[in-house]
């Protein structure tokens, strides 16, 4: 008897552990809902701000964190993706991919505005790429990097070995064996753990404060090398630097709210790929 | 008896780190016979059979000692081409290993890797291995199902004629049958008694009356060590060791 009744306290405090998540993250979504729904109009998503931003939308805000989100990708996932191959596939296991894997667990602990201040020196300033969307989009690269080598190292470690032993016996090269018998079935996995870095990297601040984020432009950029407007920028400065936050708390919401989709957007894309390429295979 | 040697060991240790796994093994595996290895667990007996077509080499730490001929050349020489090795001498591994593939695309897949283009000589491939394999009967109305479909027996019958369809001159069986049916085994045993017209074949097993049943000549290892090795009835009927005649009357083991 008392066997069963500590098995159900246990589950059932599991079970109200979840419901608290649930419970917060619901309210949350909740409350930036109701409060940024109401300024959500085709005005909103396709206008430039103006009036000092008191009025107008966010547009070049929409725009900017798109195109930077297209660098971080352009520098996250190849790099990643085959930083994660050589990992897991053909380095040996010895103490120094120990601790390259230790220090690359330990950059994604890094806090984001380190990574700012990194992109100030390194892309900015040395590399001459100005404050721009080259810039930021490569800071939001080098802090997702280590979120898509170590989801793209658990995606090529769900591989059984077998297939790749198998493709050995057959007289396949190693290269032939990743290629035709591990990357087919570890890359939806390794595609979803990188949009996920994406995701959240389209959401940061600090690192693209420094290197390229605009406080207004009432343009949109013309190439890599120019500043942009960027949702999560515009929210901080709209909640917290603008001269009337009180009147343009209902943009703040806004704002927000559009953020999150975009990240939810993205993330759903991570899982419609992954459906799509699992149903595929088993066809 | 005139029997041509297919695969020889010279003095063959191998060892895991510090552990020695295989201490001085001297073996012949004559052309067209099959030899199987028998013995407990953790003999090296599979750790023998991986040596045979250098699939221990992708372990971390293994190292090998003395010599392996296959036609009388050292497949551990720097001239050897790992590659060309193990399409020489094919495995079939303990548990079905099937790619997720179709079954087409399951026995293609050595063809296609080692550069066969032609659709037609790879269907005709393709065709050939899985009848040698006694499986075309079963599958040759879905060829383009997922091979996870086919039954275990299935399954090991395809990973047969996958290494079937390179066209190996030596086949190595690690255990092959130990994750599947009674029924479906014999199947497996048939096939191996008619490969062996054709191929030289090596089954490392766990069960004796396998053994018994499949072989011609057969190796019982211990701890590492080679402790006799002869013609099969030989070692079933009139073991010169006692340790054999203890492990084959099921004294230990």
């Amino acid at each position: 008897m008392k066997k069963k009744v500590i098995q159900f306290a246990g589950f059932f405090a599991l079970r109200v552990c979840v419901y608290l998540v649930l419970a917060v993250l619901l309210l949350f979504l909740y409350d930036i809902g109701s409060k940024g729904g109401g300024a959500i109009s085709w005005e909103f998503l396709t206008k430039a701000p103006h009036r000092g931003m008191t009025e107008g939308g966010i547009f070049p805000a929409i725009m900017g964190t798109f195109l930077v989100t297209i660098v971080t990708a352009a520098l996250a996932i190849p790099l990643g993706m085959f930083a994660a191959i050589y990992l897991n596939e053909y380095a040996k296991q010895t103490n120094l991919t120990r601790i390259i894997r230790l220090c690359i667990r330990n950059l994604s602990g890094v806090p984001s505005i380190v990574y700012g201040l990194f992109g100030v020196i390194l892309f900015v300033n040395i590399l001459k790429f100005g404050t721009s969307i080259l810039s930021a989009g490569l800071t939001l690269g080098l802090l997702t990097l280590p979120w898509t080598i170590t989801a793209s190292e658990e995606a090529l470690k769900t591989v059984p070995n077998s297939y790749r032993e198998g493709a050995l016996a057959l007289g396949a090269t190693k290269w032939q064996s990743i290629r035709t018998n591990v990357l087919p079935y570890a890359f939806p996995g390794m595609l979803t753990g990188t949009i996920l870095g994406l995701a959240r990297a389209a959401g940061e601040t600090a690192p693209i404060m420094f290197t390229g984020a605009a406080f207004y432009l009432p343009f949109l950029p013309k190439s890599l090398k120019d500043q942009f407007m960027a949702l999560p920028y515009h929210l901080y400065i709209m909640a917290t630097q603008h001269h009337d936050i009180l009147k343009v708390r209902p943009l703040a919401y806004g704002t927000a709210l559009v953020l999150i989709c975009f990240v939810l957007g993205m993330n759903m894309i991570a899982v419609v790929i992954r459906y799509r390429l699992r149903k595929k295979r088993r066809g | 008896m005139n029997l041509k040697p297919k695969i020889e060991t010279k003095n063959l240790n191998f060892y895991y780190g510090q552990t020695q796994a295989l201490k001085n093994v001297n073996i012949i595996c004559p052309l067209n016979k099959v030899t199987a290895i028998i013995g407990p667990s953790g003999c090296g007996k599979s750790t023998f059979i991986r040596t045979l077509n250098r699939m221990n080499d992708v372990i971390p730490g293994a190292r090998i000692e003395g010599v392996i001929l296959l036609d009388a050349e050292n497949i551990y020489s720097s001239k050897v081409d790992v590659v060309e090795l193990r399409r020489m001498v094919g495995m079939v591994f303990q548990k079905p290993n099937p790619f997720p593939k179709s079954i087409f695309d399951n026995v293609a897949y050595g063809l296609r890797i080692n550069g066969m283009k032609d659709k037609e000589k790879v269907e005709d491939r393709v065709e050939k291995s899985l009848k040698e394999a006694a499986l075309w009967d079963e599958v040759k109305d879905r060829l383009e199902k997922n091979a996870f479909a086919l039954s275990g027996g299935q399954q090991q019958r395809l990973c047969i004629a996958r290494a079937l369809a390179v066209e190996p001159e030596v086949i190595l069986f690690d255990e092959p049958c130990s994750a599947i049916d009674p029924i479906a085994t014999a199947k497996i045993e048939d096939l191996i008694q008619k490969l062996k017209q054709r191929y030289t074949v090596v089954i490392v097993t766990h069960n004796m009356q396998q053994a018994a049943r499949v072989s011609d000549f057969t190796a019982f290892m211990m701890l590492g060590e080679l402790v006799e090795y002869d013609q099969t009835e030989k070692v079933f009927t009139n073991p010169s060791n006692k340790l054999t005649e203890d492990y084959i009357t099921g004294r230990f083991g």
